[in-house]
């Protein structure tokens, strides 16, 4: 390797271009951040990269005022949402690895194209399945969708996890007198933190940002956040308010952006294990 | 302590693939060794897996003190194992390791703790007990899986290549150990390995095994002299058995194997006299420590001529490869044994040890006495 | 010899052991069973009759498919989706590549560098839409910025030109997705064993030359994965399309997603829509079964 000539001008290049594409990526976030809190009169008279004149919380207040509401429809949709599919998940995964029977690997190639599955194709039936239960434009309702959708991907992590443990353990656990429940949770659960933290991480994401199955299966009150910033940013009526439209976005974009700073490591680590591995 | 005994056990996978266990009977006494060897893939490690009740038998019977427990779940069975990869809970400390067993029988913590506290003493790994396993040395965790078997006290314990995942020295180390603990606590031990020195010094009874099929079983006397087999006695020993295609002769109403060099000639007479398999292709069996050197005339042994090609002194012995009847011959020689490639060497066998095989089914032609333990097994070796 | 063995039996808790994992596996079993594939049969039932604001299920046939392939609109977002497939599929596994290769020379704060890359993905194609709609739009946007640096001609009105809105769906989405990419290769490049680099070396190769000739083709498997995920994401493109152009100027940037959305839920069309659904699937299966088959040949290999 080069990595004894620092300041060769080859790796000269690499940095400055590794640097212009950082600055690439920032800069979107920037502008939002940087408008979020300009007048509407600084935006009309700035650019995007200009300074504010006065900084200005006001976009932030109103934004808040039209979509915090709905911030806390998607807590409650998220969070149970993603507690029970990666429950579910582990589960599965268990089984499927650890458990086989006859049609358990069927089974699992029939999860596996789940993953891929395009939503389009089960929209109707969903909501008419969610009208009949009563639970059609119901946070309840979505937590249900998000549960059964987001099943293929964390039985699909879990399994991938689980397989690579020895069988050894779960042999040994059994002679020493260990039930299926018991081997479950006293030793493989305590294993498995680092495929939970990238399950709970990828299912929050995945939950918080869909705006697919919120636009379909909400209405009104049950609306998740996602639905009411596109609500918010497309209505055609009135002046447009882009600082607040910029500061409503970043509301709907920090929990995600929190939680990817500050577990994304584990995230990356465990995700690019199962995805490389395939 | 219990008898084991396995009548006629059968696993099958599927209905359209070959059974993987084939009819096994074996039966040992409580508190004997049986080392179940063979190469990988001969249903060694499924055999052993069936015994502990991982996997479900196909048909047969597994026998603990007389009772079938064939169809009983691992857990009832009251049979401890050590596994190759030890599959020690990487998240519990040694001490808990040890004591799950014991938790889930719902034993009280004091027992739990005595019983901890022995094991560790015996396997001299009291100081280990807070750590986890992967702060722990191939060896120590070799230990801390075989004190998680004793703590539980079942009749049977179980070893699963236990020693495989260890560098040679430390194997050596282990295996002693082995033996010594079981001279100590004459448990009932199954114990499988590809390694012949360990199915060797460490069995009282030795089943060796192929695709399936017990070859042989008996006591490693038995196995080492008076292999059922070709594939029994390639199996066992090392440097291997000397395998040399020869043609039987009647001379003077005794049967002669030819051998040849290429320096000379010699009429091996067998010691026992089979009818019917004059003029018969067979071949002989020489293990190489019984091919000495011809020294003083007169001692009565057949003796030939053969020029040395290879020599290897492997420290204590000098092994020499000659040619006989166009094959490679090995002879274990004393060390101490002057001789150069292209020398010309006199050899000596005694017709006594010379074993006979088929060639055509590698099966033993002059087995002496049962070789193996129940009649229903010799029935089947030799029978085929 | 052969005495009668008592046999001893297995108690009844000890089946309910054996039968745990497959009750445990159950309620999954039969929620992808019939949430996935029933549901999938249903669509596929509905886009043979003339359902509209209402399911009816009164059979016509191949009539909806017909009346789709004579849509003009679903032909614009069939092509738009290839050009925007393609581009987005395109440039993100080319930015995501180098980035890869670029960090992999040990470079000082490749944590923070990877981060800046990567959070993007965190955030949903919403938060990306309304983002670069705002910094693509014409008056106040990129061709404000340009102008007030001094780049007087500068104009940049992509996001209202029916010709070339696409590729301002192809600029989010690479922002976007390509950080990803990027972490999936460079995950690959970590598994690389690093003696091959150096048997190269003294082989006298190039370092530029050993990563295209040797490093990179062993990356055939991520390359897989990265180009599945991908596909995923431009063939379900619906949110970034809603948040950003909603499918305007008039239809221009539509895509098969939002079409089947608007046919679906807004224009009353079900049967229609449905149709659109499954030819979405077929898409999918398209590019699916032959990698799938692929992957579990190679698996029963291992």
């Amino acid at each position: 390797m080069t990595s004894h000539r620092w300041f060769s001008p080859s790796r000269l290049a690499i940095h400055a271009t590794l640097l212009l594409a950082c600055a690439l990526y920032l800069i979107p976030l920037i502008v939002m951040l940087l408008t979020s809190f300009k007048s509407p009169e600084d935006i009309r008279t700035g650019n995007l990269l200009s300074w504010p004149h006065v900084i200005t919380g006001s976009g932030w207040l109103t934004a808040w005022d039209a979509v915090g509401g709905y911030f806390w429809n998607s807590v409650k949709i998220t969070l149970p949402a993603v507690l029970i599919s990666t429950l579910l998940g582990a589960l599965n995964g268990y089984v499927l690895s650890m458990w086989r029977f006859r049609g358990s690997q069927l089974f699992f190639g029939l999860l596996l194209f789940g993953c891929f599955l395009p939503f389009q194709t089960v929209l109707l039936p969903a909501s008419f399945t969610l009208g009949k239960l009563g639970l059609a434009s119901t946070t309840t309702g979505l937590v249900l969708i998000h549960v059964v959708y987001g099943l293929a991907f964390t039985t699909l992590f879990f399994r991938n996890y689980y397989c690579s443990v020895p069988h050894a353990l779960v042999q040994a656990a059994r002679l020493d007198g260990a039930g299926f429940f018991t081997i479950f949770g006293r030793i493989l659960l305590p294993m498995s933190v680092p495929i939970i933290m990238v399950c709970l991480i990828w299912q929050f994401t995945q939950i918080w940002n869909d705006f697919l199955f919120g636009v379909v299966f909400a209405s009104g009150d049950a609306q998740p956040i996602t639905v009411a910033l596109n609500n918010l940013v497309n209505t055609s009526t009135g002046v447009k308010q882009y600082n607040v439209d910029m500061a409503a976005a970043m509301i709907a974009g920090l929990p995600t952006l929190l939680v990817y700073v500050v577990a994304g490591k584990y995230f990356l680590r465990g995700l690019t294990a199962g995805a490389v591995k395939g | 302590m219990a008898r084991l005994e396995l009548r006629n056990v059968n696993k099958r996978y599927g209905s359209g693939l070959p059974d993987t266990l084939k009819a096994i009977d074996l039966a040992i006494d409580s508190g004997e060794f049986l080392i179940l060897v063979g190469p990988s893939g001969c249903g060694k490690s499924t055999l052993m897996n069936c015994i502990a009740g991982l996997e479900q038998i196909s048909g047969g019977e597994i026998l603990v003190e007389g009772a079938d427990i064939s169809a009983m779940s691992p857990k009832d069975r009251d049979i401890a194992m050590v596994f190759q990869s030890y599959a020690l809970y990487p998240t519990m400390s040694v001490r808990d390791n040890i004591a799950f067993g014991l938790k889930i029988r719902k034993m009280p913590q004091s027992a739990i703790d005595e019983e901890v506290a022995r094991v560790a003493k015996l396997l001299q790994i009291e100081h280990l007990l807070a750590r986890k396993p992967s702060q722990l040395s191939g060896g120590q965790q070799q230990r801390v899986a075989m004190g998680r078997a004793l703590a539980r006290r079942p009749k049977i314990y179980l070893f699963d290549e236990p020693l495989s995942n260890l560098d040679a020295k430390l194997r050596v180390e282990m295996r002693t150990e082995i033996k010594l603990m079981h001279q100590r606590l004459k448990t009932t031990t199954v114990y499988v390995t590809h390694d012949q020195i360990e199915a060797m010094t460490l069995g009282d009874k030795v089943a060796v095994m192929k695709d399936g099929l017990i070859q042989q079983f008996g006591t490693p006397q038995q196995i080492y002299n008076d292999p059922a087999n070709l594939f029994v006695a390639s199996f066992i020993g090392s440097p291997p058995m000397n395998f040399i295609p020869a043609r039987l002769q009647r001379q003077g109403g005794r049967l002669m194997a030819l051998l040849d060099s290429s320096q000379g000639r010699c009429e091996l007479p067998l010691s026992r006299d089979i009818q019917g398999l004059e003029a018969r292709e067979v071949v002989l069996g020489i293990r190489p420590e019984q091919i000495v050197m011809g020294g003083a005339e007169g001692n009565g042994l057949p003796s030939i001529r053969a020029q040395v090609q290879v020599t290897e002194p492997t420290g204590p012995d000098l092994l020499v490869f000659v040619t006989l009847n166009q094959t490679k011959v090995c002879c274990r020689l004393a060390p101490d044994v002057s001789c150069c490639i292209g020398d010309s060497l006199a050899l000596q066998f005694d017709p006594a040890r010379v074993l006979l095989f088929d060639s055509a089914s590698g099966e033993r032609l002059d087995l002496a006495a049962p070789a193996c333990v129940t009649q229903d097994n010799v029935a089947r070796f030799t029978g085929r | 010899m052969t005495t009668v063995a008592t046999r001893l039996r297995r108690s009844p808790l000890d089946a309910l052991q054996r039968w745990l994992p497959k009750l445990v596996l159950a309620p999954s079993m039969l929620i992808i069973l019939v949430g996935f594939y029933g549901y999938i049969l249903w669509t596929l039932v509905l886009s043979f009759t003339n359902s509209s604001f209402m399911p009816s299920y009164k059979w016509v046939g191949l009539t909806q498919y017909m009346k789709l392939l004579e849509n003009d609109r679903w032909w614009v977002a069939s092509k738009n989706l290839l050009v925007f497939g393609g581009l987005f599929i395109g440039i993100s596994l080319l930015i995501g590549v180098l980035l890869a290769v670029l960090l992999d020379q040990r470079i000082r704060r490749e944590g923070f560098i990877r981060t800046v890359y990567l959070y993007p993905m965190a955030l949903s194609m919403i938060v990306t839409g309304t983002a670069w709609k705002w910094l693509l739009n014409p008056g106040l946007g990129l061709d404000k910025l340009l102008r007030d640096w001094g780049w007087e001609g500068f104009r940049f009105d992509w996001l209202v030109d029916p010709e070339r809105v696409v590729y301002c769906l192809v600029i989010a989405a690479v922002w976007q997705s390509s950080g990803f990419v990027m972490a999936l290769f460079l995950a690959g490049l970590r598994g690389v064993d690093p003696s091959i680099i150096r048997a190269a070396q003294v082989d006298g190769a190039s370092l530029p030359r050993i990563y295209l000739r040797i490093v990179l083709p062993s990356l055939r498997p991520v390359f897989f994965s990265a180009l599945m995920i991908l596909a995923h994401i431009a063939i379900k493109s619906f949110d970034l399309v809603a948040a950003m152009t909603a499918g305007g100027p008039g239809y221009a940037s539509d895509l098969p997603a939002m079409f089947m959305y608007a046919f679906t839920f807004s224009r009353g069309q079900m049967g229609m829509g449905s149709a659109s659904a499954i030819l979405m699937l077929g898409a999918i299966l398209a590019i699916l079964v032959p990698y799938l088959y692929s992957e579990l040949r190679s698996k029963r290999h291992d």
